[in-house]
């Protein structure tokens, strides 16, 4: 009996929620994580996300960028026509707390890691996806980072 | 430890009912940079961050060793589309 109910707390290695292909487990993982993380690290996070429109967490600057994931997150913004005033990036190898400070703030193993206003949107494989799909430019449009394009809303001219 | 191709599909398979599964190792045989494909039903009604923070979560200590990591979710029918696209 306890140990059912510790299960869902504990989930050391391989969360046992996670090997059946119910709905719910999906939801769960979310609610794993979160334990290291202080408090200040958090608020510091927070602030960021919430302080300008598109944040992103890179390894490297937008100029030099140190990994391949970080390079196409960047050009991605950049061809989605981001305005850089709109656009603030942090770069995790110059602040190791930060690197893994938000792995765990976001629950997201990797980086690059990208938020529009507020909301973490996802990772390098994520971007592109939606890059492709026209999902991150009707995305920046909702959230006013782009202006929207008259008639032809989230289409794709091709 | 260098993560084996292995492992990764016994974790992948053992938490949800795959129809297509794609592992590349792209690290040159170091073991620490793979690219994955999964196809599921389960992933059928989720958003692509769910099912991202889903493989995520079923390969946490994997993902943690390895120096890099790519992944694409897709339903068997978004899988057939996609195959078609690219063909």
């Amino acid at each position: 009996m306890f140990r059912a109910a510790f299960r869902s707390s504990i989930l050391s290695t391989r969360p046992s929620a996670l090997l059946t292909s119910s709905p719910s487990s999906f939801s769960k993982s979310l609610l794993i994580a979160r334990r290291n993380l202080t408090q200040e690290a958090k608020e510091k996070i927070l602030d960021a996300v919430n302080a300008t429109p598109v944040v992103l967490f890179m390894k490297g600057t937008p100029d030099q960028p140190q990994c391949g994931f970080s390079r196409a997150a960047i050009q991605i913004l950049d061809m989605q026509g981001v305005p850089p005033e709109k656009l603030k990036t942090f770069n995790v190898l110059e602040d190791p707390e930060l690197r893994s400070s938000i792995k765990e703030f976001s629950d997201w193993p990797t980086i690059p890691q990208l938020y529009v206003n507020g909301e973490f949107v996802g990772g390098c494989d994520i971007l592109l996806g939606m890059h492709q799909s026209g999902e991150l430019e009707s995305l920046l449009e909702k959230n006013g980072v782009l202006p929207p394009i008259e008639g032809e809303a989230t289409k794709s001219s091709s | 430890m260098p993560i084996s191709l292995p492992d990764l599909e016994n974790a992948i398979r053992t938490a949800i009912p795959v129809a297509h599964l794609e592992i590349e190792d792209q690290s040159n045989g170091c073991g620490e940079n793979y690219a994955i494909v999964v196809v599921s039903d389960a992933f059928e009604g989720k958003t692509t961050l769910a099912r991202h923070r889903f493989i995520n979560e079923v390969l946490k200590n994997e993902i943690a060793e390895m120096h890099a990591f790519s992944q694409k979710t897709f339903t068997p029918k978004q899988y057939e589309a996609h195959l078609q696209k690219s063909t």
